[in-house]
C-alpha cells in the first residue's frame, strides 16, 4: 500500500463541454449540416430566405401609412413599395363591413363575451356554474348583432320551455312519441307565435338596440359570425351523426348514411348558390328569409357531414372492449355513450376536429362568390373605389394575415389540449 | 290529432304563400326601400366608399329611382351582386331592379324575360396597349398575344374581329380585372382587351399611365342599362322615365342648381310637364307631381352624374364620345315628355 504514492483527495472541477458538443453549435451540426447534403440544402434555403426577405422587406417598409389614394402612393416620391394607406383608410369596413360606426361596440363586446362563454368549455379549472352563461350566449350573441327587441331572443328561449312543457303534457298519452310534438310545437312557436307575441310585448315594454339588418353585415365579422355559428352548430349535429350512423335501427342509419353522402358529395359552393339564389324560387313571393342566415344554415349543414365522419374515425377507432364494458356496467345506451365512448372518441379526434374548423372558416370566404361582402368579397371592392383600384398585394397581405392569426390560434389550442388530454405514458 | 296540427300547419304555410304581391312599386313602398342589385366593385359605376356610402354611376341611377319613388335618395338597400347571381336574384324577387353594368342582349331581353328600360351608358371593347409596341390600330395586332377575362362576351368578341380581319392572335386567359392588371403590366401580355370605360379606369390606375395607350378601334357594343323582372309594365315604366327625366334635363338645361327656379314654372311646356306644374304625368306613372324633380335633385342631370362618377374631372377620365346628347353628336336621345 505504501508504494502507492499519490491519491487524489478533492474532486475535479467540473469541465465545460467541448466546444463543438453544445450550445448552439452542437445544434447547428446536428440539425444543419450534419452531412455534406444537408449543408448544402442549409446554405441554399438560407440564400433563399434572405433573398425573398431583401425584396420583401423593403417592399413592406414604405412611410405609406397616410396615403389617401393610389395615385398619391405612386406620386409620392418618398414611397417606392407597398401602398399601405389603403388599410388605415378601409380598416373599419375590412373588420365590420358596413356595420353602423356607432353601434360597433356590439359586435366587439360579442366577441369578448363568446370568450368569456368558450372558457369553461375550453378550460376545465373555471366554475362549472359559467356554462349556464355559455348556454344563454347564442342568443345572446345573436341578439347583440341583429339587434332588434330585447323580447325577441326571451321569446326563443321560451321555445324551449313550450317544447318541455308540450312533452311533459304529451308524455303521459303517446309516450316517447311525445318528442314529435314537442319539436312540432316549439318550431310552430318560432315561426309563426315570437313575431306577433315579440311586438305586443315590444309595444307594452320596448326594451331594445337600434336592429341591424343583414345587409350590413361585412369583413372578418361576417367571416368570424359565420365560421363560429358553423362550428358551434355542426360539432353537436355531427356527433348525432356519428352515432346514428353506427347505430342498429335502419331507418335512423339510412337517413344519417344518406345525409352524410349527398352532403359531402356536394361541393360546397354548390351548396351556397343554392342558399342564395334557388331558396328563393321556392319561397312565397315576398317571404325574406335572411341570406346570412341561409349562408350559416347551409355552412352548418356541409360542415357537420365532414365532422360525422371525423368523429365517426373516433369512434372506430375505440377498442370493442369499451363498448362491452360499458354494457357490462349496465349503463344504457346515452349514458354509455356520454361517460364512457364519447370522451374517449372525441379526444382521439381532436386533430381531425380542429382541422374541420379551420377548413369551415377558411371556406367561409367562399361567400364572396354570391355577393357577400367577407373580407375576400371586399378586397374586390375596394379595388372598385376610384382611389384604391389597382392595389392587390397590401390587401390580401392583410386579409391573409387575418385569417392566419384566427387559424393559428386555433391550431395551438388543439394541441394544448391535446398535451392536457394525454393519458397514455 | 298530431295529423291535423301537420295539416294545418301546411294550410297556413300556403295561405301566406297565398298573399302574393301585388305590383313591384307597391312592394317598394310597403317596404320603403328600394332594392337595387349593383356590382361587387366597379371603377366608376358601384363601390362604396371608407364609410360605406355607395357610390357611382349605376348607384345613381337606383338613387333617382329610389328618389321618385319612395321621395328619398337614400331610400336604396344597395345588393351587391356577382355576374354569376345578377340575374337569378332579380327573377326571383331579391331585388326590385338591376343597375350593374349590363349590357342589353337579345337573350338577356327576350330568353331571360326582363325588360331593359334604357341605355345608361353606351360601352365598347377596346384595347389597351404599351406605347413602346409601336402599334397605332388594333388591325396591326397579328399575332399579339392578348390579356382577356374568360367566359364573357369579350371573348366572343375578340375572336370574331380577329377571324373577320383575317389576323392570329395568342390568348392569355385571366379571371378578372385586378389579375389582368397584374399579367400585363409584367409584360405577359402585349394587349388586354375589356370595355373601353374598364379599360380607361385601369390605366389611371398604373404607375405611369403616359406609357399606355387606348387604341381608336372599338370592337363591340354594350349598351349598358338598368332593367326589371319582364310582366310588371308599371314597374319598368317608372324606372325607363326616371331614366329619360335625367336625360332630358339635360337636354333642357335643367341642373341641380337652377331645379328650384325651374320647378317655379317656365316659359318651356316640356319641363314644366316634366317638372309637374303642367299636366298630370306623374300621376299617369302612378307618382305624385313632384317625381322628376326629386330624381334631378338627388345628384344632378345626366351629364352631372357622368361628370361627377366617370367624366374628365376624375381619376377614370372618360369622354363623353357616343354618350353626349344626341344634340351634340352623341346617342343619347329620349322619347319626348308629352
Amino acid at each position: 500500500m505504501s508504494e502507492q504514492s499519490y491519491v487524489r483527495t478533492e474532486m475535479l472541477s467540473e469541465q465545460p463541454a467541448p466546444l463543438g458538443q453544445t450550445g448552439m453549435l452542437k445544434w447547428m451540426r446536428e440539425n444543419l449540416f450534419s452531412s455534406i447534403m444537408n449543408s448544402i440544402m442549409t446554405v441554399v434555403s438560407f440564400a433563399v430566405i434572405i433573398l425573398v426577405l431583401m425584396q420583401l422587406i423593403p417592399w413592406m417598409m414604405q412611410p405609406s401609412w397616410v396615403s389617401g389614394s393610389l395615385r398619391q402612393c405612386l406620386d409620392d416620391p418618398n414611397i417606392d413599395g407597398a401602398c399601405w394607406g389603403v388599410i388605415r383608410d378601409r380598416f373599419n369596413q375590412l373588420m365590420y363591413g358596413f356595420y353602423p360606426h356607432a353601434e360597433q361596440w356590439r359586435p366587439n363586446l360579442a366577441v369578448v363575451l363568446m370568450l368569456v362563454a368558450v372558457a369553461p368549455v375550453l378550460f376545465d379549472k373555471l366554475p362549472r356554474k359559467m356554462v349556464w352563461f355559455s348556454a344563454i350566449y347564442p342568443f345572446l350573441g345573436a341578439w347583440l348583432l341583429w339587434g332588434g327587441s330585447a323580447w325577441t331572443p326571451i321569446l326563443v328561449v321560451a321555445g324551449f320551455a313550450i317544447g318541455y312543457i308540450a312533452f311533459k303534457m304529451l308524455h303521459n298519452m303517446v309516450g316517447n312519441m311525445a318528442m314529435i310534438g314537442a319539436v312540432l310545437a316549439a318550431v310552430i312557436w318560432w315561426l309563426y307565435g315570437i313575431g306577433s307575441v315579440s311586438a305586443w310585448l315590444h309595444s307594452m315594454l320596448p326594451i331594445g338596440i337600434e336592429a341591424v339588418p343583414s345587409s350590413q353585415f361585412g369583413g372578418f365579422m361576417l367571416s368570424m359570425t359565420i365560421g363560429i355559428s358553423g362550428i358551434a352548430l355542426s360539432l353537436p349535429i355531427g356527433i348525432v351523426l356519428a352515432l346514428g350512423r353506427q347505430s342498429d335501427m335502419f331507418i335512423i342509419k339510412t337517413l344519417s348514411v344518406g345525409y352524410i353522402e349527398l352532403i359531402r358529395g356536394v361541393p360546397l359552393i354548390t351548396l351556397l348558390f343554392v342558399a342564395s339564389v334557388l331558396l328563393n324560387f321556392f319561397m312565397p313571393p315576398g317571404t325574406n328569409f335572411d341570406l346570412i342566415l341561409r349562408v350559416i344554415i347551409m355552412v352548418t349543414l356541409f360542415a357537420a357531414a365532414y365532422m360525422a365522419e371525423v368523429i365517426r374515425g373516433g369512434l372506430a377507432a375505440l377498442p370493442v372492449g369499451q363498448y362491452e364494458a360499458a354494457d357490462a356496467l349496465g349503463l344504457d345506451y346515452w349514458k354509455s355513450m356520454r361517460l364512457i365512448i364519447m370522451p374517449q372518441a372525441l379526444k382521439i379526434s381532436i386533430p381531425g376536429i380542429v382541422g374541420s374548423f379551420i377548413g369551415l372558416f377558411k371556406d367561409t370566404t367562399l361567400v364572396s362568390v354570391i355577393g357577400l361582402l367577407d373580407p375576400v368579397g371586399l378586397i374586390r371592392t375596394i379595388q372598385g373605389s376610384a382611389e384604391w383600384n389597382g392595389l392587390v398585394w397590401e390587401l390580401f397581405l392583410f386579409v391573409s394575415l387575418l385569417f392566419w392569426l384566427f387559424c393559428f390560434s386555433m391550431s395551438r389550442y388543439s394541441m394544448y389540449l391535446e398535451r392536457k388530454l394525454q393519458t397514455s405514458h | 290529432m298530431k295529423k291535423s296540427v301537420l295539416l294545418g300547419t301546411i294550410a297556413a304555410m300556403g295561405v301566406m304563400a297565398g298573399v302574393a304581391s301585388a305590383g313591384t312599386l307597391d312592394d317598394v313602398k310597403a317596404n320603403g326601400v328600394l332594392k337595387c342589385g349593383v356590382s361587387t366593385g366597379l371603377v366608376g359605376f358601384a363601390a362604396p366608399d371608407a364609410n360605406g356610402n355607395w357610390e357611382g354611376f349605376d348607384v345613381d341611377i337606383c338613387r333617382a329611382v329610389a328618389a321618385a319613388v319612395l321621395g328619398d335618395g337614400d331610400a336604396v338597400q344597395f345588393v351587391p351582386l356577382s355576374s354569376k347571381v345578377r340575374f337569378t336574384a332579380l327573377s326571383s324577387g331579391e331585388i326590385d331592379m338591376l343597375a350593374r353594368n349590363t349590357t342589353w342582349t337579345f337573350s338577356r331581353d327576350v330568353d331571360l324575360g326582363f325588360t331593359f328600360t334604357g341605355v345608361n351608358y353606351y360601352d365598347g371593347q377596346g384595347f389597351m396597349v404599351r406605347k413602346d409596341l409601336g402599334v397605332a390600330s388594333a388591325t396591326e395586332l397579328d399575332g399579339a398575344t392578348i390579356c382577356i377575362t374568360t367566359g364573357t362576351t369579350t371573348e366572343l368578341n375578340l375572336a370574331d374581329y380577329f377571324r373577320t380581319n383575317g389576323m392570329s392572335y395568342e390568348p392569355v386567359p385571366i379571371e378578372n380585372n385586378a389579375e389582368a392588371m397584374q399579367q400585363y403590366l409584367s409584360g405577359a401580355c402585349d394587349v388586354y382587351t375589356t370595355d373601353a370605360s374598364a379599360l380607361a379606369a385601369t390605366r389611371a390606375s398604373f404607375e405611369t399611365p403616359d406609357d399606355h395607350m387606348l387604341l381608336p378601334e372599338i370592337v363591340s357594343k354594350e349598351p349598358l342599362g338598368p332593367l326589371v323582372r319582364e310582366g310588371d309594365e308599371p314597374w319598368g315604366d317608372i324606372v325607363r322615365w326616371t331614366l329619360n327625366a335625367l336625360i332630358t334635363a339635360e337636354e333642357l338645361g335643367v341642373t341641380k342648381a337652377n331645379l328650384e327656379e325651374m320647378a317655379a314654372g317656365t316659359d318651356n311646356p316640356e319641363i314644366n310637364r316634366m317638372l309637374g306644374t303642367e299636366g298630370n304625368l306623374g300621376e299617369m306613372l302612378g307618382l305624385d307631381a313632384d317625381w322628376a324633380q326629386r330624381v334631378i335633385a338627388v345628384g344632378g342631370n345626366y351629364g352631372e352624374i357622368f361628370e361627377a362618377n366617370i367624366g374628365e374631372s376624375t381619376a377614370i377620365g372618360l369622354s363623353r364620345g357616343l354618350n353626349a346628347l344626341w344634340t351634340q353628336g352623341g346617342l343619347i336621345y329620349t322619347p319626348p315628355f308629352r
